[in-house]
Order: structure tokens, then sequence, then C-alpha cells
């Protein structure tokens, strides 16, 4: 039961064909060139005005929906319940960073290894099941975590964990200046991208995709698919983990609404409208969601949830493979055309 | 007298409460079991039917002067129509695809009737005093029981075997039964299958609306009623067994008796002790209660 239903929809998925006959032939010259332009990008985004808060909160929900995305997109699992880890981590790091005058990298480290646990702990109730049924279960699973956060003492319940301080990275480099912490949380985002490139490249990222494509397949082959299943949503779990991590130290606060499952629900459309499966796909949809949440705002106010509403029903309605999915299916079209 | 320790009104009291919990739990469940059974879609919006029924009701008491009873008809029926528009103008385009579109589809919905109540209404709650015939309470000797309540499990109680038999026991429901199995032949024998598709999910969408008309005395009317409560039956369809119509029923009940034990002995568990008898259900037994392995 993977989500892009048909082979084809599967292969719109961004180029992994050349990568699967020589894993180590490295990326195309385009996509390179791209990614390299849209680092270029990021680098020097504070100094063309973008406001780099805004920016970081877009690097950490697009990390999010990343993690996400090696599960969803490379091992066709479809998880609801992505929030726990986020939003579990997010208070985690807070907390211990604020009580505990632990150093930002240390909060960074606690969230990646208490999501790392929690995932295993979801996973491996969740894995039993498939499609629909996996889906419903992970939902459930993360409600238990929004309400052990909603009643727990160090979270601070409905008030949330606020005033959350940067600190100082390594004990030198002061965070409290937004364009150093910008150029921080870049860096662990390209980290993470990078990580996240080269896991769905190796082998045993192409078992993954098998596991997608055909997981009987898999267990004929004498694949213990469930431990690959289980590795990867410990794995996506930890980088959603970090992301909400990352989220607290940049917004300094960290609340209920990072763990309420209707995270679970934002991060998926943001796969889904960049294009599951695909690499820049998650980048894209994160930039576009956020965005528009900060534009309308002040602007529409609650009809921001019907328009998120409408985008979602449009997207599995009309455009199944995301921007960046249709995009590159057009251009596969176009060179198989020439 | 005690029970266990704790004075027998509170523990009544929540037991009944939990009583009351579970017949809504199970009236929810069923629905989603009935449109999961046969159409293979998880509703998602569910929740949010539930919400507009008891908004449906609220309004036209409120605010048209039309009395309980009326109301109670009614208002199913406008979610009825609702869920004819989403499965005639969305879901429709979906089938033959993976289910889980139709779960990210529906999902969409709820967002968009949340929002739109949302902004309607705010996010305070409104509730309206039930009719002159329930109210009150009948002592019971053991505990005062109001009979609101009692009428909310008995109609409940009702409605789901209602369901079972019309599914189980009629030749309306054989031919539901085996339009799943196999549409085309089905179709053969004359039987309008898209037609038949789109009233079941009416029907489903119903019973979300009858909840929300029959929750609305006892719990404050948001529009954030049903996002909350979908995810608790989510788990019991699951515990349950998905798609089982009697699975959904009994563990509804149970589920909602349960969790009132639990507000008894250790109410900060209350909220999580139905996921925590998933997960273990889920271990031990992944097909569910009632379900089949498949």
């Amino acid at each position: 039961m993977s989500l892009p239903t048909s082979p084809a929809a599967g292969q719109a998925a961004l180029h992994p064909q050349p990568a699967a006959t020589e894993p180590r032939a490295g990326l195309p010259r385009a996509v390179l060139i791209t990614y390299l332009a849209l680092l270029g990008l990021a680098l020097v985004a504070p100094a063309i005005g973008l406001y780099p808060v805004f920016m970081m909160k877009l690097l950490c929900f697009a990390l999010f929906a990343c993690a996400f995305n090696l599960l969803l997109g490379f091992t066709g699992l479809l998880s609801f319940g992505h929030a726990a880890f986020f939003g579990f981590s997010a208070y985690v790091t807070g907390w211990l960073v604020k009580a505990h005058n632990w150093t930002p990298e240390l909060g960074l480290l606690a969230g990646l290894v208490v999501a790392a646990l929690l995932g295993l702990v979801f996973g491996f109730v969740a894995i039993r099941r498939q499609g629909i049924y996996f889906a419903m279960i992970t939902l459930a699973l993360s409600q238990m975590v929004f309400f052990l956060c909603l009643q727990a003492p160090f979270t601070g319940g409905e008030d949330g964990l606020q005033g959350v301080m940067r600190g100082k990275l390594f004990g030198v480099l002061s965070l409290v200046d937004d364009r150093v912490m910008y150029y921080v949380v870049l860096a662990i985002f390209v980290a993470c991208f990078v990580g996240i490139l080269r896991i769905v490249t190796s082998p045993f990222g192409q078992v993954l995709k098998m596991i997608r494509e055909n997981e009987a397949r898999a267990v004929s082959l004498g694949y213990n698919v469930d431990r690959y299943k289980l590795l990867a949503f410990v794995l996506s779990a930890s980088l959603a983990g970090l992301a909400g991590s990352l989220k607290t130290l940049v917004m300094k606060f960290a609340t209920l609404t990072d763990v309420h499952w209707t995270m679970s629900g934002e991060v998926i459309l943001m796969s889904l409208l960049g294009g599951v499966g695909t690499f820049l796909g998650p980048v894209l949809g994160a930039g576009i969601v956020i965005s528009l949440q900060n534009m309308l705002a002040d602007k529409v106010g609650e009809w921001v949830t019907v328009i998120i509403g409408v985008i979602f029903v449009l997207c599995v309605l009309a455009f199944r493979k995301g921007i960046v999915g249709e995009l590159l299916a057009w251009l596969d079209r176009r060179r198989t055309r020439a | 007298m005690e029970i266990f320790g704790i004075p027998h009104q509170a523990f009544l009291g929540q037991l009944m409460l939990g009583l009351v919990n579970g017949a809504f739990y199970a009236m929810l469940s069923l629905g989603l079991a009935v449109i999961f059974g046969l159409l293979d879609i998880v509703n998602f919006a569910h929740g949010a039917l539930y919400m507009v029924g008891a908004f449906a009701a609220w309004i036209m008491m409120d605010s048209w002067g039309i009395n309980y009873w009326f109301a109670l008809v009614l208002a199913p029926l406008i979610v009825g129509v609702l869920g004819v528009i989403i499965e005639r103008g969305l879901l429709k385009r979906l089938y033959g695809l993976d289910p889980l579109y139709g779960l990210l589809l529906t999902f969409g919905v709820s967002l968009i009737l949340e929002g739109i109540f949302r902004k309607q209404y705010g996010v305070s709650g409104q509730s309206y005093s039930v009719p002159e015939l329930l109210s009150g309470a009948t002592n019971l000797g053991f505990m005062i029981l109001p009979n609101y309540r009692a009428w909310v499990v008995v109609a409940s109680i009702a409605v789901c075997l209602a369901t079972w038999f019309i599914i189980e026991r009629t030749r309306l429901g054989a031919y539901l039964r085996a339009g799943t199995e196999n549409a085309k032949l089905v179709q053969a024998f004359g039987v309008n299958v898209p037609v038949m598709v789109t009233l079941t999910f009416a029907a489903g969408a119903a019973l979300a609306g009858l909840a929300g008309v029959l929750a609305a005395p006892v719990i404050q009317v948001t529009p954030l009623m049903g996002s909350n409560l979908i995810i608790v039956v989510f788990a019991v369809v699951v515990i349950g067994g998905m798609g089982s119509i009697l699975g959904s029923v009994v563990t509804g009940l149970g589920l909602g008796v349960v969790e009132g034990f639990t507000r008894v002995f250790y109410p900060e568990a209350s909220n999580i002790v139905v996921f925590v008898i998933m997960a273990i259900v889920l271990v031990l037994r992944p097909a569910g209660l009632f379900g089949k392995e498949t």
C-alpha cells in the first residue's frame, strides 16, 4: 500500500533511477545545479532582506517535512502521528535548556534521542498493520502523547513552555543574534537533507523502495521487512524530533500546537503539495504552507483553516504527484518525446 | 455504601457518564464501520459531520424555534445530504485508488467544515436545554439518573441494533454486502450500485449527525467537538476490528465504561486509557478484537 499508486507515479519520484544501477554515480548534473543554486540563495537570504526568523521557521518545517517524506515517499508508510515526535522533542529540548540550563547542542541531541526512542515504541506497535490502519494507529498513539504533554508537569500545560534561551553553541557561539542562529539552522538542515539523500540512494534505501513498490517480493527475497520498516520509522521520527527541537530554540517556545494532531496533518499537506517521494518537494511544500499561514493569518484570520483544507482537497483530487512531482513528470515526458 | 473504596454515588455516576460516552463512541464508530466496510473509505470527516449535526440541531432549536423531536429527524437528514454532496462531488473521483487518498481527502473536508463553523460561531460552546419530556431525573434508589442520559443510551443502542439488522438481515443489506464483494455482478442483477454506495455514505454520515444531535444537550456544542472525538473513535475502531459492526458497538460501549472507571480511580489517565488499550490489543491481536485476520 504505497501512496504513489501506479508504477508511473512511483517513477515520478526524483532521480533515483540512475542511482539504482550505479550507487556511487552521484547526482545528475541538473539536479546538483538546482541544489547548489538553492543553497546559494539560502546563504544570502538574510543579506537580501528575507526575515531570518521566518526563514528559520521555514527551514525547521522543511526538515520536518523531509523527515516525514523519508517514511511516506520512500518507504510508503503514511504516518498520521509525526506531530508527536516533533512536538514532544520540542518540549524536551525547551525544558532541558530552560529549566536545567543544558547547552543548545545537548538540548538538540536530547530531542533527537527522545524522538528516536518514541519512534521505536510507535513503530513497534504500528508496523503490525498497513495502510490506513497504520495511519490511524499512529494518529491514536500521537494523541496519547498530546494528552501526556497536556498533563505532564514540565510542559506548562495550556500555556506551553515560554522564554527558552538559545544560549551559546559549544560554549562559544552566541545564538542570541538571529543571523548566527540562522546559519546554524541552515547548516543542520543541509546536513540532514544530504543525510536523507544518502540514506535513500544507499542499498538500504533501495530496500525501502522495494518495500514500497512490492512488499511481498521483498519478503520473498528474504528481507526482514518489519525490521527495515522499523528502522525507517525510527530514522524519520528522529529527524522529525530534531526539527521540533530546533524550532523550540528558534522560536523560544514550545506549545501544544506542536504536538496536536493537526500538525501531523500539516506535515502531510506539505509533502503532498510539494511532491511525495521527491527530495525538494517537501521543502517547497513547507515553504508554501508556512508562507501562506504567515501571510494570511492577519488578512483572513479564521479562513486559513478553510484555505488549507481546500488546498488539501485539490491536491488529492487534481495533482497527487505534487508540484515537484508534476514538474518532473513533465520533464520526463518532454525528454522521452525528444 | 462504597464500591472498591469509592462512594457509590461517584462510582455509579462516572459509570453512567462512561456509558453515555460509550454510546457516542459506538454510534460514531458504527457509522465509520458501515462506510468502511461497504465502501472501503476511512471517513476522517466523520467527526466534522458529527459537529455539523450538533450545530444544525442547535441552530434549529435556538434560532428557528423548531422542537427537539423534529430536529432529531431533520439534522441527520441535513448531514445525510451533506454526505451525498461529499460522496458525489469528491470521493467518487477516488474509487480504485489507494484508500489512503480517501483518508487524506476527508481530512481536508473536515478542515474546511471546521474552519467554516469556527469563522461563524467562534470556539466558545453553545448548548440548549433538553426537551420537557426528557428533563429531570429518576431516583433509582442507588443513584440519581438524569433522564436525558438514559435516553441517549437507549436511543443509541436502538440505532445500533437497527443498523445491524438492516445490514445483516434484510435484502437491502444483502445487496450492500454483495455490492462490496463484486459490484459488477450485483449491477448485472439490476441493482444500481453507485446510488447504493451514495446512500450508504449518506446513511453513515446521518449516523454521525444523529450522534451530534443527541450529544448537543450533554456537552458543549463547539466547532472543535468532532476533531478531538474522532481520534478516540479511530482507536475504538482499531480495537474493535475495522469494518466489524458488532465490534464497533461492543468496543464503543465497553471503552466508554472503561474510561469512566479510570476517571474514578486514576483521573489523570482517563484521556489516554483508550489508546493504551489500543496499543495492547494491537500487540496481542493485530486485527482487532472482532476483526478478521487479513
